[in-house]
């Protein structure tokens, strides 16, 4: 994971910004989205009126100071919980702007249009002026000015800018590798682009909305969430509001601010204040691992997929074959064999010919040709080679060289036929290689199987989730590589529409299908799938139909995406479990202080000794406020995941939040209540 | 002190040896599997579906379930109104009983077609014979009905994306004639034998050995009290129920009638693991149950067993524990054994007066009614229990990481908004009804003064019983409140009512919707239901939900008076 903003909690101007918006926060509009808070928002107010009432003569309340620092705290609780979803937004915005900092100021050099048809003139204009539809040019040294489809020509070019990553990519007009993404520089060559988004409007700019809360919407998973905790505030309501009568009843009376404060420590208020920030930083962690997510609920879902789709090159394996083996023919000298070998890849530029090479080891710089030709692959003969000092060196595919050996009279040896086969069999390319005409050996090319990946395949399989290669290998190759690497499952010889229909199945049996694409022919199965990430370099088809935008066109990316998603829904059962665990010692600390005058018998109750029943009551809602702002760092970076099997991590999180929630109160009310005696 | 626990263990014992086996019973007789009395019963069973004009093999979804439930509900709540208002004229009263005035009637309607039989009369004089036969249905048909409402979820909770879930006439005419029937047939027979009247004579007259005439109420006993312990209904035939000599006159009939207590509720979650074809499943809910059950019971039976703190005071030794309101021929550990049995199903039977209980055993009985789901009434104990399993799998799959699953169905808005419902109507209910009757009283405690024999913190644990028994559906009494009035009998009945249909309108719902959806196979990222760690799950959150929400007036009621005494 890359990251450019320092990964720290709290920066000083961010702080800064969430401390003016936790105070924009308090409006009524605003506090009425989370029902928990909006209660605890009534409740101060109640409690400002009490104060007022108090300061006007009423004596059944008990002293103003008291009332006041029980207003205090309410209130601070308040800022807290928004304090906590402020920073979540500015930690975002933070991030997507650095983004797109990037892509302001450029200049964009526009083709000007008459009608349909596009001129060969050139006017400068700000980039934010490009509508979509505009076509701009871009030349060695430009910055893109905005996200767009080349249409004519090819460039590097650096997108270091958005990826963090050095090395230029090559792009070009037609095919997948046609988007170009703005903020990035083009460094060699001409192309024209289409723009393809509105300003204000790229995927970086709806990102940068969903943080910032004017299109945040609950997803459906926040929305049961909340409904919980409405539900046990509900349950909260009855057992305060019914405690009145109980207290007439007992001839006990109770004080309004003792009132409140049971209720507002007995509500889930710890969830309630960091529910919010949860899930925005859970998008901003997405968005640290340099994906764009299009929705809060995509990250969500990303926690509970049951199948990835993964494609065997670039993902599984290196992205190229390299040459592993040598096997001479019978009766041919084995250094014979290798310098032919050598000789026929002198001119091979392709990966596999520089591998082969390599395996040689012999330095090329020795050979001193007189008059080579060079033979090229082509389509047709499938070999290529090299014409030197009357030798004919060829390498190709078997069936290729059979062809032309037999074509001349020589047989195709039985023991090369079996070489051939096996090599195959395990996977494996063989590259049959002939001296005019003559078979002389074979040479094995392997998939080299990314290093670290089979552990990876094996976390996945303890999360539960099934993986899929995908290939265009015939099966057996395929299934080779499938049983070497790990995966679970795999789909050979490819066709984009076989991906399609493996989602379609998998879904239809109830699963949630992952997949990450970057072809417009990979467009429907990303829009299929429940999680299509699409690549960054992908086409505009890919990126509209996926929910996510991979920025590092990496594809073992949505291996981090799904643990995102699954921290995501952890951090919110875990915070859950462990604000309603507290109420256990928040009962112990305030019901014997409401009654200690009238009913004495009830401090066997006060079982952790608190000091008087105000000290009491204050050192449950002091500790109720703090624990929101000493629990934002866990809500922003998410409940630690650990592939162990769900009932061993129920077991860990109900062990450290569960049991945790029970006792942390008890210590902390006691310590809190220590502190304030000394004031009161 | 031994041989009253060996007395409760044999009583358990025996009952877990029955239970398992008859859940496994209920299960076939759900399914519609082969079993013995299928040569005697099916019939019968024909002749009452043809009577109705029911196919039994219509299936039906979850809401053509309920709309049955409520219109048979309601028509036997018609009926049984009429009857108690005329039971003067009508035939069978030998004794002469008056009618029920309308809020008394009204009341016991509701009190026994809830399956509550909260009992506001005394069956010596306040009912004929003929509305004793006809309670005496409404305490099958009400344990009928809750049964047949957890076997809708049961094969709810089994199917996969489906809205039919079988008949409800299916399950419910079979439950009585094949489980309820032959059980309480068993039951009264022994009872008849062992000194419990069987008769439609009126009251006998016997001369004491002081030479005095006594006038001794007797009716058809044994048959009623063998269906009140069977089907969690609790209703007695006279007024101090399974105290009465005559009711439950030995330790060999108490053993039975224990035993009954608890007997159907536990078979069924043994029913649940058969038809679901998950056993684990069922060992950890029973689990579950049995460790809430337990961690009521000995704390009673231990503190039952050494006596009332008062009398200790006093310097009075008690050998046999705390007599006050107990029968001699029990004791203190059979009677604190029932006690809790009878309050954590939600019978309301009681062999002992629970208002003398010491005052932390007053609380626990208390508990088990306020839980309401460690093993719970007939049918409806388990789903009070599903809504907690639906809380808990929703807290506890966010904390495995995934969006929650129960069965391989998602828990979604909906499901949590009818669970959350459900799980606060409890608390509201009594909370409620003891807020306005604690108010009523504390501003005005001469005009209500009738009301409570002990004021202070015994006359508030009586009011909250009162509530608590209403809304879990229990109907036993603390007694010692002034309950025969308009105010008791409406509101009660309120309670009743809305404590007995909603929390299973609720889980019918919730497992109707889970069953439609689409089945999501389990993986290894799945929570897992059938494990220890799920349970302790779930027995948090019973404990946080419904036992924490009391705290505050447990410590008004039992916990200060306990403490005042100490």
């Amino acid at each position: 994971m890359k990251q450019r903003t320092p990964n720290k909690l709290f920066q000083s101007d961010l702080v800064k910004e969430a401390l003016r918006d936790s105070f924009i926060k308090l409006s009524p509009a605003k506090m009425f989205r989370n029902p928990v808070m909006f209660t605890v928002w009534i409740g101060t107010i109640v409690m400002i009126g009490v104060c007022i009432w108090i300061a006007t003569g009423e004596q059944s309340q008990g002293n103003l100071t008291y009332n006041i620092i029980v207003t205090g705290v309410l209130f601070i609780t308040l800022l807290f919980a928004n304090f906590a979803e402020a920073i979540a937004e500015a930690r975002g915005k933070a991030q997507a702007n650095s983004l797109r900092k990037t892509r302001e100021e450029t200049r964009a050099k526009l083709l000007q249009q008459v009608g349909e048809v596009f001129m060969n003139e050139i006017k400068i204009i700000p980039s934010s002026y490009l509508k979509k539809g505009d076509v701009f040019v871009c030349e060695a040294g430009d910055i893109i000015p905005s996200d767009g489809e080349i249409i004519e020509g090819l460039a590097t070019i650096d997108e270091s800018a958005i990826t963090g990553e050095s090395a230029p990519v090559i792009r070009e007009a037609g095919g997948d590798k046609s988007s170009v993404t703005g903020g990035t520089k083009v460094l060699s060559d001409k192309i024209k682009v289409k723009v393809t988004t509105e300003q204000g409007e790229s995927f970086l700019d709806k990102m940068i909305a969903l943080v910032e809360g004017a299109s945040r919407q609950k997803t459906p998973n926040e929305i049961a969430l909340t409904i919980l905790l409405a539900g046990f505030t509900l349950v909260f309501i009855i057992v305060t509001v019914t405690l009145k009568p109980f207290g007439d009843y007992a001839h006990t009376p109770i004080t309004i601010a003792a009132f409140i404060s049971l209720f507002v420590c007995l509500i889930p208020t710890t969830i309630g204040g960091l529910l919010s920030a949860i899930g925005i930083a859970g998008m901003d962690r997405a968005l640290r691992a340099n994906v764009i997510t299009k929705s809060g609920k995509a990250v969500e879902t990303a926690g509970d997929i049951d199948v990835l789709l993964l494609d065997k090159t670039g993902t599984i394996t290196i992205g190229n074959r390299k040459a592993t083996n040598f096997y001479p023919a019978h009766g041919v000298d084995e250094a014979h064999f290798i310098q032919s070998v050598v000789l026929s890849s002198l001119a091979d530029e392709t990966p596999e010919g520089k591998s082969i090479i390599e395996l040689a080891g012999i330095d090329i710089k020795n050979f001193t040709l007189t008059n080579p030709r060079f033979i090229k692959f082509t389509a047709e003969t499938k070999s290529s080679g090299i014409d030197v000092d009357n030798v004919r060196i060829r390498k190709g595919a078997a069936d290729a060289i059979r062809q032309l050996c037999e074509r001349n009279g020589n047989t195709f040896p039985e023991e090369t036929g079996k070489i051939v086969k096996g090599i195959s069999s395990n996977g494996g390319t063989p590259l049959v290689v002939s001296e005019n005409e003559k078979v002389i050996g074979v040479i094995e090319l392997q998939d080299i199987i990314k290093p670290g990946i089979q552990e990876r395949f094996q976390r996945l399989r303890k999360m539960g989730i099934k993986t899929v290669m995908v290939t265009g290998d015939n099966p057996l190759t395929a299934k080779y590589i499938a049983e070497k690497a790990g995966v679970d499952d795999f789909i050979a010889e490819a066709k984009p529409e076989d991906k399609m229909n493996y989602i379609r199945k998998e879904q239809k049996e109830g699963r949630l299908v992952a997949m990450m694409g970057d072809g417009t022919n990979d467009a429907p199965a990303l829009a299929q799938a429940d999680v299509g990430v699409a690549m960054n370099s992908g086409t505009q088809a890919a990126k509209e139909a996926g929910n996510m935008v991979d920025l590092d066109n990496d594809p073992t990316k949505l291996i981090e995406v799904v643990e995102i998603g699954k921290q995501l829904l952890m951090t919110r059962g875990t915070l859950t479990t462990f604000s309603i665990a507290n109420d256990v010692a928040k009962y112990f600390a305030i019901v014997p202080a409401l009654f200690i005058t009238s009913i004495p018998a009830l401090q066997a109750l006060n079982i952790m000794k608190l000091h008087s029943p105000e000290t009491a009551i204050l050192s449950a809602v002091i500790f109720n406020a703090i624990i929101i702002p000493l629990l934002i760092p866990l809500a922003l970076k998410g409940v630690t995941y650990k592939p162990i099997g769900a009932s061993a991590l129920l077991r860990r999180n109900l062990f450290i939040y569960g049991l945790g929630g029970v006792v942390v109160p008890f210590i902390g009310i006691k310590l809190i209540d220590v502190l304030v005696a000394l004031f009161i | 002190m031994s041989t009253e626990i060996t007395g409760i263990s044999i009583m358990f014992v025996l009952l877990i040896l029955l239970a398992i086996p008859l859940g496994k019973y209920i299960g076939k007789v759900y399914s519609n599997e082969k079993t013995w009395l299928d040569g005697l019963l099916n019939p019968i069973d024909r002749f009452f579906f043809k009577l109705g004009g029911v196919n039994p093999l219509k299936e039906m979804n979850w809401k053509q379930h309920l709309l049955a439930l409520l219109t048979i509900n309601f028509i036997w709540f018609l009926l049984s109104m009429f009857v108690l208002m005329n039971m003067s004229w009508l035939p069978l009263n030998p004794d002469h009983n008056p009618s029920m005035p309308a809020d008394l009637a009204f009341n016991t309607t509701i009190s026994f077609i809830s399956n509550t039989n909260l009992q506001h009369y005394s069956g010596e004089t306040g009912m004929s014979y003929f509305g004793q036969l006809t309670v005496m249905l409404f305490q099958f048909i009400s344990a009928g009905c809750g049964m047949a409402m957890a076997a809708v979820v049961f094969f709810a909770m089994k199917e996969k994306a489906t809205d039919k879930l079988g008949n409800f006439y299916f399950f419910f005419i079979r439950t009585c004639s094949r489980i309820l029937l032959p059980l309480a047939l068993v039951a009264a027979v022994i009872f008849a034998f062992n000194g419990v009247p069987m008769t439609f004579k009126g009251k006998d007259t016997i001369t004491s050995l002081q030479g005095d005439t006594v006038q001794v109420s007797r009716g058809p006993v044994a048959a009623f009290v063998a269906i009140k312990q069977l089907g969690t209904n609790g209703g007695g035939f006279f007024g101090p129920n399974s105290a009465h000599p005559l009711e439950n006159p030995s330790y060999f009939t108490n053993i039975i009638q224990t035993i009954y207590i608890l007997l159907i509720p536990i078979a069924m979650v043994f029913t649940m693991g058969y038809i679901l074809k998950r056993r684990k499943l069922a060992w950890v809910i029973f689990g579950v149950m049995l460790t809430g059950f337990l961690l009521l019971l000995i704390p009673t039976i231990i503190n039952e067993m050494n006596g009332n703190m008062a009398i200790t005071k006093m310097g009075i030794a008690q050998p046999l524990g705390s007599m006050e309101g107990k029968e001699i021929r029990f004791g203190s550990a059979a009677s604190a054994y029932w006690a809790i049995n009878t309050t954590c199903t939600s019978n309301g039977s009681v062999n002992a007066m629970h208002d003398s209980l010491t005052p932390l055993s007053g609380m626990f009985v208390m508990l088990g009614m306020m839980v309401n789901s460690l093993f719970g009434g007939v049918g409806v104990g388990f789903l009070n229990f599903y809504i907690f399993i639906i809380l808990a799998v929703f807290i506890s799959g966010l904390m495995v990481g995934r969006t929650p699953e129960f069965l391989g169905k998602k828990i979604e808005a909906r499901e949590m908004k009818i669970a959350m419902i459900i799980a606060l109507l409890h608390p509201l209910l009594i909370l409620a009804g003891t807020a306005i009757s604690s108010y009523l009283y504390a501003h005005n405690s001469t005009a209500y003064a009738s009301w409570l024999n002990n004021p202070g913190y015994h006359g508030f644990s009586e009011m909250l019983y009162e509530y608590t028994s209403s809304s879990a559906n229990n109907g036993s009494g603390f007694e010692g409140l002034g309950d025969n009035t308009p105010f008791w009998n409406i509101t009660c009945g309120i309670v009743m009512l809305l404590g007995r249909y909603l929390p299973i309108i609720g889980p019918v719902a919730i497992a109707g919707i889970l069953a439609n959806k689409k089945y999501i196979p389990e993986s290894a990222g799945t929570l897992k239901t059938d494990t220890g760690t799920f349970g302790l799950m779930v027995f948090a959150v019973i404990v946080i939900v419904a036992a924490l929400s009391f705290f505050p007036a447990l410590a008004l009621g039992p916990i200060a008076e306990h403490f005042s005494i100490h």
